[in-house]
């Protein structure tokens, strides 16, 4: 009996991967960033969270490699005062916990609804229209909406604790179609397979035939577009903190890092939102990389090519 | 003739699965927006329906071999899917040993699904791909036995996949590290975990090469003497169904043209239809000598009126046209819908 | 009787990720002028690749290792692909088992076959049609003027091969391959096509290289069988002998399978095992895991093709 790093070794996957410059680069940058994100408490130079550190005088302190830049603030430091490089891995951190948070409940609601939609036809009109309502709306007039209830529900200052659930809900609400409509096209391919039938045959109920036997056979192409939808919810929450509906700038993400600095690019501290907003791009285009990878690897038509 | 009533239950006692009057059709019309059609300058709505069974009685004894035979699209599997309750008649009925099991609830079923088991065609996607084959073998067994040790649960799997032809070991293997041969095995062992009697195959062999065929054959006729298993096989490979078959039903376009003993059968063919298909299966060696049929299929969304063999008939007559035949009983049991065979114009 | 085509000791690899593995091992088969040959075999034999590598379309990672296919008189394997648009499609046409594969689902079958026919020949679009009517009469299609103008879709599986070989026979080729050509089909079409192309082949003295697993579709038809297994040729010999009197003690499996042959007794023959992958192919007899006969010699030498007592060539030690 192989073991299971035996079979991983052996693995198409590890071979096409490891052979694929594009893939482990980005993937190893990935790791990087996601990594240094979450470790942000112990490698930032600086608490941006705590406001007894901050001195108002370090304000727009260029970066360090350039005239005026000092030795404690390697990335210069942002309007208030705060060291750049701290507040960026702590937007990181904020802006990756984000887009992972809504694609998990974009994923958790699509992949029911499709399930339910592909397997039992008298649902499927229902929440197929559904979810074309659901599309029609732009995340953005969503956001807005929900953003505008809760601020005046809960009050400004409130609003900062509850910023990045509501913003996890908001973006995990607007985007749940893709789910469902990936999910229930495999499914509609998967039910008429004879294993289904088969399960059938011996009376398995149908929460458990679509549970046990529909749904890992669907989990390919919900891996694919789970990459995507990623970046996609962290591109979202950046516009929304942009338009100022997203993160606050006590909690900042990348987003609300960009736009508090915009105001600052003319006055010639252009680090403040340029800095971010590489970081933005580089987290973006490495997930981005790695989804068009994993989507051409699950669909071995296009890689032979 | 005795006229075939769907409420009766069969009376010959040896009768495990009994087939009357089934009718499944298939709307295939889509939403109501495709349906609207424009006619005769008005806007109507029109039901597109597959009419793919059209009335067949089967009784199937217990312990025996009835084959179905007949070309492609007639109705094979539909027949075989409906029998298992995969897809609800539109009328007639299925009785299991003289119960109703047709109209039944899952809940009312499920005593039933440890009776009749189904093997299916294509054994690359008769398995779950995601899961072990052991795993395939135990779900089955749990489902119908919860209460089952795991002790007994192990030696269970392990027994049914020693009587197909599996080593044991290979429980964690998935299904892509099997031939298909092998997987058609593991297919047979998932209906044999739950101790059937009836076991439908439609199609078993069809996607193996030649020499694993008579493997799949020989495993089939040795489980059927060990367990007393009786056999609804659905081929087109007529050779085959000569072979293995105590009785063979001839099926064309929904309808059931002749049911006999395979030796009566392949020996003197009395459909039209059925002399047809024999005469075109290759024999080795032999001369083509096959009867030309005329035409092609037609649809069995507008079937022909009539037999619906008309169209294609070397012996058709006006009441052809006209009349559907009914099955009606010949000295030596065989049965035939035909009113050439009936009125004898149509040789033997 | 000339030889109308020659593959000589021909051998197809694929380069596989880790290891390179030959499909085609070494075989040399010929086709005469005029003459129906079957070339049966279970699936992953090699059929089809062997077929495929004579008009030099192996898909890519296969490609043809050494080995000569003389077609005509002029050695084929090594034609660039404008030289062989001359034959393919031409002088050697092909038929396989799916006719989608060879039709345009969106063109009417008329733009379709004459575009085959103005690719290989300067005539008039009117001579054109003609061509084309007078080979859809050939395969039986009724009102074949009508029929120019329909898609491909509004006709069933048999007439839609029925037309694959109407566009086959338009340029009057040489040599037919026929890839399992009624696999798809049921046996009342099956008959038709195959008395169809026994017809055919008979008027016009084409040869045809009749591609099948079916032993007794290509007993019906051809004149001489080659088996194939594991990438080689196995047995070779006129059909009549093959068919009544095998060598081989796989061509004898493979009959001896047959329901026909089980005689009084409800079980049938069967050959233990399965046709190793190319990748596990045993040194030796490709066959030797599965044998009967097998002795030691036959786990150690690849046993050659040679013509034996009986007149067939076989390959095996173990025949006279
Ligand atoms: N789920 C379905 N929805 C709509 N039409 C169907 C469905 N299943 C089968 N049909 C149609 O019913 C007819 C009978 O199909 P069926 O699959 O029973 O034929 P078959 O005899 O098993 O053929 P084959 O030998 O090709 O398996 C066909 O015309 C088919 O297109
Ligand atoms: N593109 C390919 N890449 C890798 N291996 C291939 C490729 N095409 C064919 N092969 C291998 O070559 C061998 C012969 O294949 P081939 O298609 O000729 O079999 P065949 O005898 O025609 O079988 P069938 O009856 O299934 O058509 C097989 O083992 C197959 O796996
Ligand atoms: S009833 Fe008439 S058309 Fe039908 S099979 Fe008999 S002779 Fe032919
Ligand atoms: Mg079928
Ligand atoms: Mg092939």
């Amino acid at each position: 009996m192989r073991t299971r790093w035996q079979r991983i070794k052996d693995s198409a996957f590890l071979y096409h991967f490891l052979r694929d410059p594009v893939a482990y680069v980005s993937f190893a940058i990935l790791m990087v960033l996601t990594i240094s994100a979450f470790a942000a408490p112990l490698i930032a130079p600086h608490n941006p969270y705590d406001p007894t550190t901050i001195d108002i005088m370090d304000a727009e302190l260029p970066p360090a490699w350039t005239d005026e830049g000092s030795r404690t603030f390697v990335l210069g430091t942002d309007e208030m005062g705060r060291d750049m490089l701290s507040t960026m891995l702590y937007g990181m951190r904020i802006s990756i916990i984000i887009g992972l948070g809504a694609v998990f409940l974009q994923a958790f609601l699509g992949i029911v609804i499709g399930l339910l939609s592909g397997y039992i036809r008298r649902l499927d009109n229902i929440l197929m229209r559904i979810a074309d309502v659901q599309l029609s709306f732009s995340t953005y007039m969503i956001a807005i909406f929900i953003g505008a209830i809760f601020q005046t529900a809960f009050g400004v200052a409130n609003y900062e604790k509850i910023a990045a659930p509501l913003l996890i809900l908001i973006i995990g609400l607007a985007e749940w179609p893709q789910y469902a409509r990936t999910v229930r096209a495999s499914v509609l391919a998967e039910r008429k397979k004879e294993y289904v039938e088969a399960a059938r045959v011996i009376g398995l109920s149908k929460l458990r035939i679509m549970g046990r036997h529909i749904l890992p056979n669907t989990l390919s192409p919900v891996l694919v577009i789970s990459t995507v939808q990623v970046a996609n919810a962290i591109m979202s929450e950046a516009a929304l903190s942009f338009l100022g509906l997203g993160m606050p700038l006590t909690k900042p993400s990348l987003g609300s890092l960009i736009t508090a600095g915009f105001e600052y690019i003319f006055s010639g501290s252009w680090w403040i939102t340029i800095l971010p907003g590489i970081l933005l791009v580089l987290l973006i285009l490495v997930i981005n990389l790695l989804g068009d990878w994993v989507r051409d690897y699950l669909n071995p038509k296009l890689y032979k090519g | 003739m005795t006229a075939i009533n769907a409420n009766t239950s069969p009376d010959g006692s040896d009768v495990l699965v009994s087939i009357r009057d089934l009718v499944k059709h298939f709307d295939i019309s889509g939403s109501w927006i495709e349906q609207l059609k424009l006619q005769d300058g008005r806007l109507q709505r029109k039901k597109t329906v597959v009419q793919a069974v059209n009335g067949i009685s089967i009784d199937i004894r217990e312990g025996e071999t009835v084959s179905v035979v007949g070309e492609s699209g007639c109705g094979k599997s539909t027949l075989a899917r409906t029998v298992m309750g995969l897809y609800p008649p539109e009328s007639g009925a299925v009785f299991y040993r003289e119960k109703r099991i047709d109209h039944l609830s899952e809940a009312q079923l499920k005593p039933y699904r440890t009776r009749m088991q189904m093997v299916f065609q294509d054994p690359y996607a008769s398995l779950n791909p995601r899961m072990v084959v052991g795993e395939t073998l135990r779900e089955p067994i749990r489902f119908h036995q919860p209460a089952i040790g795991s002790r007994e649960l192990k030696t269970k799997v392990a027994t049914v996949m020693e009587q197909v032809g599996i080593d044991p070991d290979w429980q964690n293997r998935y299904p892509h590290e099997f031939s298909g041969g092998q997987r058609q095995r593991i297919s047979i062992a998932r209906a044999l975990a739950v101790d059937p009697k009836f076991i439908v195959a439609d199609e078993p062999i069809a996607a193996l090469d030649v020499s694993i065929q008579a493997q799949i054959l020989n495993l089939m006729m040795d489980l059927q003497e060990q367990r007393n298993l009786t056999y609804l096989f659905i081929s087109h490979d007529l050779s085959v169904v000569e072979h293995i078959s105590d009785r063979v039903a001839v099926m064309y376009l929904g309808a059931l043209c002749e049911l006999a003993s395979a030796e009566n059968l392949f020996a003197s063919p009395r459909h039209p239809y059925t002399q047809a298909l024999l005469s075109a299966i290759p024999r080795l060696g032999r001369p083509f000598s096959h009867k030309k049929l005329s035409g092609d299929i037609p649809s069995p969304i507008r079937l022909p009126s009539g037999c619906v063999f008309h169209t294609r008939c070397p012996y058709v007559r006006e009441r052809c046209r006209q009349e559907v035949p009914t099955l009606i009983s010949l000295p030596d049991n065989s049965r035939v819908a035909c009113h050439g065979v009936e009125e004898k114009w149509v040789p033997n | 009787m000339g030889k109308l085509l020659s593959i000589e000791h021909l051998n197809v690899d694929f380069a596989m990720r880790t290891e390179t593995l030959r499909a085609v091992d070494n075989v040399s088969l010929a086709v005469h002028r005029g003459e129906r040959l079957g070339l049966v075999g279970e699936s992953g034999a090699g059929k089809s690749v062997l077929g495929f590598s004579i008009i030099n379309l192996i898909s890519k990672p296969g490609y043809i290792d050494s080995g000569r296919v003389v077609f005509q008189g002029q050695d084929i394997s090594t034609y660039n692909d404008e030289q062989m648009r001359t034959i393919r499609g031409n002088r050697i046409s092909m038929i396989f088992q799916d006719p989608m594969m060879t039709l345009n689902p969106v063109l009417t079958i008329g733009a379709q076959m004459k575009e085959t026919l103005l690719a290989h020949a300067s005539i008039s679009d009117a001579e054109a049609t003609a061509i084309c009517l007078e080979k859809l009469r050939k395969v039986y299609i009724s009102s074949p003027g009508k029929r120019l103008t329909q898609f491909p879709h509004e006709f069933s599986g048999g007439m839609r091969q029925r037309i694959v070989i109407a566009i086959s026979l338009l340029t009057n080729p040489a040599l037919i391959i026929a890839d399992e050509p009624t696999t798809a089909l049921d046996v009342t079409i099956q008959a038709e096509i195959m008395d169809l192309l026994l017809e055919l082949c008979e008027s016009d003295r084409m040869g045809l290289l009749l591609i099948t697993h079916d032993l007794a579709v290509v007993s019906q038809v051809t004149q001489r069988i080659a088996v194939m297994y594991a990438g080689t040729i196995v047995e070779l010999g006129p059909t009549g002998d093959i068919i009544n009197r095998p060598q081989h003690p796989y061509t004898r499996g493979l009959l001896g399978a047959l329901p026909q042959k089980a005689g009084d007794s409800r079980r049938l023959n069967q050959i233990p095992g399965v046709m190793p992958g190319l990748a596990k192919i045993p040194p030796g007899c490709p066959f030797n895991d599965r044998c009967n006969m097998a002795g030691d010699i036959c786990h150690e030498k690849r046993p050659p093709l040679i013509v034996k007592q009986s007149g067939n060539q076989v390959a095996c030690h173990m025949v006279d």
